[in-house]
């Protein structure tokens, strides 16, 4: 039976599933009855100077008539009592002392730092998540994105934290930034066990276009928010494999953004993540997500012969390549399987108005040509195509042997490109 | 116009067979349609609306827009949602068909933006500029209106010669209650005349007050939606007892007026058509306890829709296969059916004589041809009691044109439709020009 279990810088948990720092976990009655579902751990809700919250916070992208697709909020950190967070922290680790409790904090000066970092850890917490990320409300008064932007208040705040706190430490990384691998390195200076990203992408979630007022409204404006959500995925994805094929890198990470259930989970620690971290899908469907996150991961460890988390961790890191390191001769084309095809033609659409113009209807039946000589293999139909397996995308054997532009830059003779395609020319 | 349809009639018993698509589980069918390319339920729409299209602005919220869509190609799109047979028209060609999931609910869709239409009081069309020419059009169900409205929106002047009081045929008189009642199809009639400039003569029988030399005279071109006539009888003895009635004429007095059921416990269909079907379900629908359907042949050859023979299996229907009348028996009021069995080849076996109780007969074995008036004029061929035209509706002799029921023999309501539709547009060419038909050629 695989072990489940995971170790993220020092912080271990029965299982990589973790809450997010947001509003699932703004209260000792919700972490306990998360970890009742089976979460293994929480990053609780960011603690700071007392805040005031807006009315509403939250706003949805609903995509192809799937609601919460993406989201974002305008929310702030815990606007409740520093001291009945600190006392709700400590009750929910007695209780439940195996998972692990993630204490996520954002202040100013250094004197408040040293005096939270001890408070959390008095409390229980079995690790530190510097807040670097938030990218509304709090980022104007010099916080949270504010500082995950710049990668020398980065360092300085997080050198601060590693001083003072005797349990490990996280830097939670804002994706706001045109690359993340300066930012992930600049925690690495300052002592970090390790980052957990993406936090929020800056965003307007829509506009009201009756009142011409963009959402989520507040009376009569609205204002920049944090995107999340499915819809959000493949940005993380690529920051948190940008960091971990990052050879100056080398802490573990907490993958966030766009988590929603087993798959996902699977494909962040494939690209480097010690543990996920979930928000969005929590806040639309409860809880209870977890227990098919688990039981997921559980047969897909076994049945690709996982024993533990960290043999899956960072295992498609090595296949995420530069551009100029592909194979350019590495050549596909669509195949439809005409028994599975229903006739809909909807690669031929795509095809012909999104791509090469290389499928086409044919007389006497529905089921579409693919022109081979044209096709550049660029699986757009494969994309659009309803049903499963369908088409499929098969290689060409043409006897040129690989070759990458770089490859081919450096030396053409050595390294020849087979004939190019789909160019109609 | 006036509404000869009673507050109090039959039909009123009868509620919805297909719902109407909630607001939400509308745009939830609606994102399911996958826009397929040179989209199959097009093709199989006869007045090939464009169907991925209406339902994608069903998607998004575009209701006006859709509406617009669907009416473009069928103004009575909001009956044909309703009466549709979209099981083997544009539903039944889904792709969705060849995959593990069902097709979409086309008709309820068509439904659900044309109601709205109505609901708001949009209008989408208005005339064209007066062009001078008048168009004659005898007949007013759905093949003269949707011809009248298409040569409106051209600029022609159009006159409606009705024989019955009201306008509608079929669609208002015939139509299965619980597909559509008969004060639905009033309120489209009236949707599609506010176009104006369409002047309606209800009470005229062409051929009497009217002569066709007097339409060719006075119009520039003559429509012939006639549909059909008068049930046929098969004429067998007692014919003439009460409660014999033709499927038509009865189902009518079902939709605008009454029928008197009182003691009526027994009832048999004489047919196999989609008329015959409609008349059991609608016999049980009022309550009449056991309905048989008495059918020449057997079920595989039946006309009728499997689709509609199976919802009125599920409501109770009995049939006798391969079965004919030969006599209707009772005192004054009919009692019984007197059938014999048909062999194969539909002759009668000997000795396989049955009765039926039954206090009501309905006989659904088709209806009259009426392209016989127009066989005295030269040119027009009338086949087999329809009216021969070419793939536009031009019925051979110059100014005339035809379509619906009197054309293709009785089909449905987007046939008629359709056929209006095509005859309008080329009439419209016709008189702006000197395409075919023209008197200025």
């Amino acid at each position: 039976m695989p072990d489940l279990s995971t170790d993220t810088g020092g912080i271990r948990s029965p299982n990589p599933f973790w809450l997010a720092s947001a509003p699932p976990t703004n209260s000792g009655g919700q972490v306990q009855r998360a970890f009742e579902a089976g979460w293994g751990g929480v990053v609780w809700k960011t603690l700071g100077t007392p805040i005031r919250n807006v009315s509403s916070r939250f706003g949805g992208h609903v995509i192809g008539g799937v609601r919460g697709a993406g989201f974002n909020n305008i929310e702030l950190i815990t606007d409740r009592p520093l001291e009945a967070n600190y006392r709700e922290i400590a009750e929910t680790k007695r209780l439940f002392p195996d998972r692990a409790m993630v204490v996520s904090l954002m202040f100013e000066t250094r004197e408040e730092w040293r005096e939270h970092i001890a408070r959390s850890i008095d409390a229980g917490a079995d690790g530190l998540e510097l807040n670097f990320g938030c990218p509304h409300g709090m980022c104007e008064r010099g916080m949270g994105s504010a500082v995950g932007q710049e990668p020398a208040v980065n360092e300085r705040i997080t050198s601060w934290a590693v001083e003072f706190s005797t349990v490990p430490v996280l830097v939670k990384l804002t994706p706001n930034v045109s690359d993340i691998v300066p930012h992930g390195l600049a925690a690495r200076r300052g002592g970090a066990h390790g980052v957990s990203l993406i936090n929020t992408i800056k965003s307007l979630i829509g506009v009201d276009i009756d009142r011409f007022v963009p959402e989520p409204r507040v009376g009569g404006a609205s204002t920049n928010g944090g995107y999340c959500g499915a819809a959000v995925k493949p940005i993380a994805l690529h920051m948190v494999a940008a960091l971990a094929r990052e050879p100056e890198f080398g802490l573990p990470i907490s993958g966030i953004g766009g988590v929603t259930n087993w798959r996902d989970a699977v494909e962040f620690i494939l690209l480097g993540s010690s543990s996920v971290q979930v928000c969005t899908e929590v806040m639309l469907r409860g809880f209870d997500i977890v227990e098919d996150m688990i039981d997921g991961l559980d047969e897909y460890m076994r049945t690709h012969g996982f024993a533990r988390i960290s043999e899956m961790v960072g295992k498609a890191v090595p296949n995420f390549r530069e551009w100029g390191e592909l194979d350019l001769n590495y050549e596909t084309v669509a195949k439809i399987d005409a028994d599975k095809c229903i006739g809909c033609q909807v690669c031929v659409a795509a095809c012909h108005d999104g791509a090469h113009q290389c499928i086409h209807p044919q007389e006497g039946t529905r089921v579409p040509r693919v022109d081979e000589t044209e096709c550049v293999g660029c699986n757009l139909c494969k994309i659009v195509c309803p049903v499963e397996d369908c088409i499929s995308m098969a290689p060409v054997e043409h006897g040129v042997a690989p070759a990458s532009w770089n490859e081919f830059v450096a030396d053409p003779e050595t390294h020849p490109l087979r004939p190019k395609k789909g160019s109609h020319g | 116009m006036s509404r000869p349809i009673s507050e109090s009639r039959s039909e009123t018993a009868f509620g919805d067979f297909k719902l109407p698509l909630a607001p939400g589980e509308a745009v939830a069918e609606a994102e399911r349609c996958l826009f397929c390319h040179d989209a199959p339920c097009i093709a199989a729409c006869p007045t090939a609306i464009d169907i991925p299209q209406f339902i994608r602005k069903i998607a998004t919220g575009n209701l006006h827009g859709s509406a617009r869509t669907i009416f473009e190609s069928n103004i009575l799109g909001m009956s044909c949602a309703r009466v549709c047979p979209v099981e083997v028209l544009c539903v039944g060609d889904c792709v969705y068909n060849h995959l593990d999931q069902p097709p979409i609910a086309i008709g309820r869709l068509q439904r659900h933006a044309t109601d709205e239409a109505f609901a708001q009081g949009w209008t989408y069309f208005s005339a064209g500029p007066d062009s001078g020419r008048r168009v004659a059009l005898i007949g007013g169900g759905p093949a003269s209106l949707a011809a009248a409205h298409r040569l409106r929106r051209c600029g022609h002047a159009c006159t409606i010669f009705e024989a019955r009081p009201s306008l509608g045929g079929l669609n208002t008189t015939g139509v299965a209650p619980y597909k559509m009642r008969a004060d639905r199809a009033a309120d489209e009639i009236d949707w599609v005349l506010a176009i104006g400039g369409i002047e309606v003569r209800t009470g005229v029988r062409v051929g009497e007050a009217v002569s066709l030399s007097d339409l060719e005279r006075d119009f520039d071109a003559v429509f012939v939606g006639v549909g059909l006539g008068a049930d046929s009888p098969l004429g067998i003895p007692g014919e003439d007892l009460e409660n014999v009635c033709g499927a038509t004429a009865w189902i009518e007095q079902m939709k605008i007026g009454r029928v008197d059921l009182a003691g009526v416990e027994r009832a048999v269909v004489v047919g196999g058509g989609n008329t015959a079907i409609d008349c059991v379900r609608e016999a049980l629908g009022l309550g009449i306890p056991r309905v048989i359907m008495a059918y020449r042949g057997d079920r595989a050859r039946m006309s009728g829709y499997a689709h509609e023979w199976d919802a009125a299996l599920a409501e109770g229907a009995l049939a006798e296969w391969r079965a004919i009348p030969i006599a209707y028996e009772g005192s004054g009021r009919v009692r019984k059916v007197r059938c014999i069995r048909l062999d194969e080849a539909r002759r009668p076996i000997a000795g396989s004589e049955f009765e039926l109780e039954a206090d009501l007969v309905l006989v659904a074995i088709g209806q009259s041809k009426l392209a016989a008036m127009l066989a005295g004029l030269e040119g027009i061929q009338v086949e087999g009691g329809r009216v021969a035209v070419d793939a536009e509706g031009f019925a051979g002799r110059t100014k005339w044109y035809a379509g619906g029921d009197c054309v293709n023999g009785g089909k449905e309501v987007v046939n008629a439709v359709a056929e209006g539709d095509r005859a309008a547009k080329a009439i419209d060419a016709m008189l702006r020009g000197a395409a075919k038909g023209s008197p200025h050629a």
